[in-house]
């Protein structure tokens, strides 16, 4: 039997490995795939607690960060579609302007 | 006619500014002087304009009554201030108004000014054709000087008089010290300033007592005052006496009395037409004609009127001493002239104000023509002024020769010439007057005798006996051009008939004091008793002085023409007296030891003062200011922005630590997101917070 435990470890690990990708490497459009994954382990965790609890908000709102995710990436690869054409490098160790 | 009055001054007015604004801008445009017809043009022009409005204002006058005969015009309100308290305890308003005044004295004063002043104004085209750069500016002090005497004798008030009083002061520095080059005539002009400002401030003291104690500067109201509160002459030394006596020090010094009169014959560094104009027969006289004016008060001073008698008449024996023995043609004149105001102060004294103002009128015209004849002979002789270089100049300067010879008859007072009646009225009066003294006689025919003497002497000396002149001047002595001649012929003729004006009364009418009567006579006392004396008197006494005359002719006649040698003998004679009345008495340079030397050494010790105390006391007070303003300086740097540099320090040591940690990398910030969180985590399980 498959209950919600099990959804919430692979939430978990899912959650987990976004993170590091996110912390870890150095590519933007990983970083970005990174950030996919850290949503998607929310989704799954939203749809898991909607089974658990039979409520259908949980599901409305994973359609929501279904949709506001896709948004995101697209907000996000013109962000590195405009970065690429100014430093030539889409490798966040370059990217610094920010620095105090 | 008489509503055209105020033109009177503002005409020769509008000739100084024309003549002065024009030329001053033709110099700095072009650097060439105003063409001389246009100078001389407007300068005479206006005067003569001044002088036909006279007779005009002059005939409309004497169509009137008598009594009508005083016409004021307040031009414009001149000064207005808060009300005052008199010393009789009554408010006065202070409230002066730029006013003018014609009644028969000014009327008199008035033609005078203006008719001698045109003839005067016309004969200095001639005498100063020489002068290029100068032209102008002579012609405009002129005309300020016949603006500023018109406002004085028109005046209706003490202090639009003063102003005209300060103005011909004024006019007459800037024409003695017309030759700018010449240091003597600097000096002299400065005298005669200075000497004038003592007397001034007699007169600005009587002004500020006539206001304290009547509340108005204005003559009518002020002879209405004095009848109102002293209707009896002051016996005892009170406020009138002071007030008339300080007038008189105001005379004093215009009018060259002793011990005042040392200006005057220094002035004659000016040329010849100021030394007529200014220095003869009108400026002068202001002093005459301003204790005439107050007559109503000196009348009622009868201490002050003794003074006045016993300084005239002294004066003019003074004077006519020194007289005798100069040797300057025009030094002669100046003593003469002094000694003639003495005459008036006399007769002002003796309270025959008529007589002095009729002496007054008959000097201003031989005294004039004496001053312009000498200007001619000046002129013919290459500016030498030395009588002891002259000699026999009749046949060359025979114009000049018989019109100044009737000056000098009518000055001497040979019977029928103007001089002899002004003179002998004085003297009658001296005697026959209540206020009279037969002292005041005795020096007055004394004076005249000598006068008689040392203007024939003047006479003698120039156009007479052997040539003394210069070679170099001797070949071109010619007649003066007739611009210079013919003023001299009218002067001439008008010293000549002038005098019938005031016949003495054995004669016939004294028109001219008649006329001049309703400008005086309500100020003196109705009750005076009058001595009636025969008419045989009066002729006595003329007879004795035209005998003193004619004694004083026919001695200068034997001294300078037939025995030329006793004048020496009796100088030698009388060594010490001689060189005492050569010397002027020492006079100028007493008052160098006691006044002028004391004033230097004062200016010096003042001098000395403000370099040292002065000086030091301000050096020293800026040495101060330095050394504090450098401590606070020093202070400023070290304290106050060591502090504000010690804040920008630390702050900027902090931020540097801070900036560290913004390394602009995205992933250590999510870094520290993480850790974040999980320690917040951490603390909500493991503590249950």
């Amino acid at each position: 039997m498959v209950d919600i435990g099990h959804y919430l470890i692979l939430s978990t690990v899912v959650f987990t490995i976004g993170v590091i990708g996110v912390l870890t490497r150095r590519n933007v459009i990983i970083i970005l795939m990174s950030i996919e994954l850290m949503l998607n382990a929310v989704n799954l965790n939203l749809i898991a607690f909607s089974d658990h609890l039979h409520s259908l908000s949980g599901q409305v709102f994973a359609v929501f960060v279904i949709t506001v995710a896709a948004a995101e990436a697209a907000v996000g690869l013109g962000i590195v579609i405009a970065l690429f054409s100014n430093k030539e490098t889409v490798n966040v160790d370059e990217i610094d302007l920010m620095k105090g | 006619m008489l509503e055209y009055l105020w033109l009177i001054p503002v005409l020769p007015l509008l000739g100084f500014a024309v003549n002065g604004l024009v030329g001053l801008w033709k110099v700095s445009r072009t650097g060439k002087p105003q063409s001389k017809p246009f100078v001389y043009s407007v300068a005479c022009g206006s005067v003569f304009l001044a002088f036909s409005l006279a007779v005009g204002c002059f005939w409309s006058l004497i169509q009137l009554d008598p009594h009508d005969r005083i016409i004021e015009q307040d031009l414009f309100t001149w000064i207005t201030g808060g009300a005052v308290r008199t010393m009789s305890g009554d408010l006065a308003n202070l409230h002066i108004n730029w006013g003018m005044q014609l009644d028969p004295l000014s009327a008199v004063m008035i033609l005078v000014v203006t008719g001698v002043g045109f003839l005067i104004h016309v004969y200095a085209i001639g005498y100063m054709a020489d002068d290029e750069e100068g032209f102008y500016r002579f012609f405009s002090y002129m005309n300020l000087f016949m603006f500023m005497m018109l406002t004085l004798v028109l005046s209706n008030n003490f202090l639009v008089m003063f102003v005209g009083w300060e103005g011909v002061g004024l006019s007459s520095y800037l024409l003695i010290g017309y030759y700018i080059h010449k240091k003597s005539a600097g000096d002299a002009a400065k005298k005669a300033f200075v000497v004038n400002r003592i007397g001034d401030f007699g007169f600005i003291i009587a002004i500020m007592m006539i206001f304290s104690y009547f509340g108005t500067v204005d003559f009518t109201e002020v002879f209405e005052g004095v009848e109102a509160i002293f209707p009896t002459p002051e016996l005892m030394w009170g406020p009138l006496s002071w007030i008339a006596l300080l007038l008189f020090v105001g005379a004093m010094g215009k009018s060259a009395q002793i011990p005042l009169y040392v200006w005057l014959p220094d002035a004659m560094e000016g040329p010849t037409p100021v030394s007529a104009l200014i220095h003869a027969a009108t400026m002068v006289t202001a002093g005459v004609y301003m204790v005439a004016r107050s007559s109503a008060i000196y009348s009622r001073a009868p201490d002050v009127l003794l003074i006045v008698a016993g300084i005239g008449i002294f004066t003019a024996l003074v004077a006519a001493t020194i007289a005798m023995f100069q040797q300057d043609i025009k030094k002669v004149l100046a003593y003469s002239t002094v000694s003639q105001l003495g005459y008036m102060f006399a007769a002002l004294g003796v309270g025959a104000v008529a007589a002095g103002v009729f002496h007054l009128m008959t000097h201003a015209f031989f005294k004039a023509l004496l001053f312009l004849g000498s200007g001619s002979v000046i002129v013919a002789l290459h500016h030498e002024q030395d009588m002891r270089k002259m000699g026999g100049l009749k046949k060359y300067l025979p114009t000049t020769w018989w019109t100044m010879g009737i000056a000098t008859l009518a000055i001497a007072g040979v019977p029928g010439l103007s001089g002899f009646f002004s003179k002998d009225e004085i003297l009658w009066r001296s005697f026959s007057n209540p206020q009279g003294h037969i002292l005041i006689w005795i020096v007055g025919v004394l004076v005249a005798g000598m006068t008689a003497f040392y203007m024939m002497r003047m006479m003698f000396l120039t156009f007479h006996g052997e040539e003394r002149l210069l070679p170099k001047v001797a070949h071109h002595v010619q007649e003066s051009p007739l611009v210079m001649t013919v003023p001299l012929m009218i002067l001439a003729v008008g010293s000549a008939i002038v005098g019938f004006l005031g016949l003495p009364a054995w004669l016939g009418p004294n028109i001219f004091e008649h006329f001049l009567e309703p400008a005086f006579a309500t100020h003196y006392q109705a009750t005076e008793e009058v001595h009636h004396y025969a008419h045989s008197t009066e002729i006595l006494l003329t007879v004795f002085s035209v005998t003193l005359a004619a004694m004083g002719i026919y001695i200068a006649y034997y001294f300078f023409i037939r025995h030329k040698e006793k004048s020496t003998w009796w100088v030698e004679k009388f060594r010490g007296v001689h060189q005492l009345v050569y010397n002027k008495y020492y006079v100028d340079e007493t008052y160098d030891l006691l006044f002028v030397n004391r004033a230097k050494d004062t200016g010096r010790f003042l001098s000395a003062f403000d370099s040292n105390v002065v000086d030091g006391f301000v050096n020293g007070s800026a040495t101060i200011t330095r050394i504090s303003a450098w401590i606070s300086g020093q202070a400023d740097i070290h304290i106050v922005d060591r502090i504000v540099n010690l804040i920008a320090e630390i702050f900027e040591y902090s931020s540097s630590l801070l900036r560290k940690v913004q390394t602009g990398l995205v992933q250590r910030y999510a870094l520290f997101f993480v850790i974040g969180i999980i320690l917040v985590i951490s603390l909500y399980l493991y503590l249950g917070v």
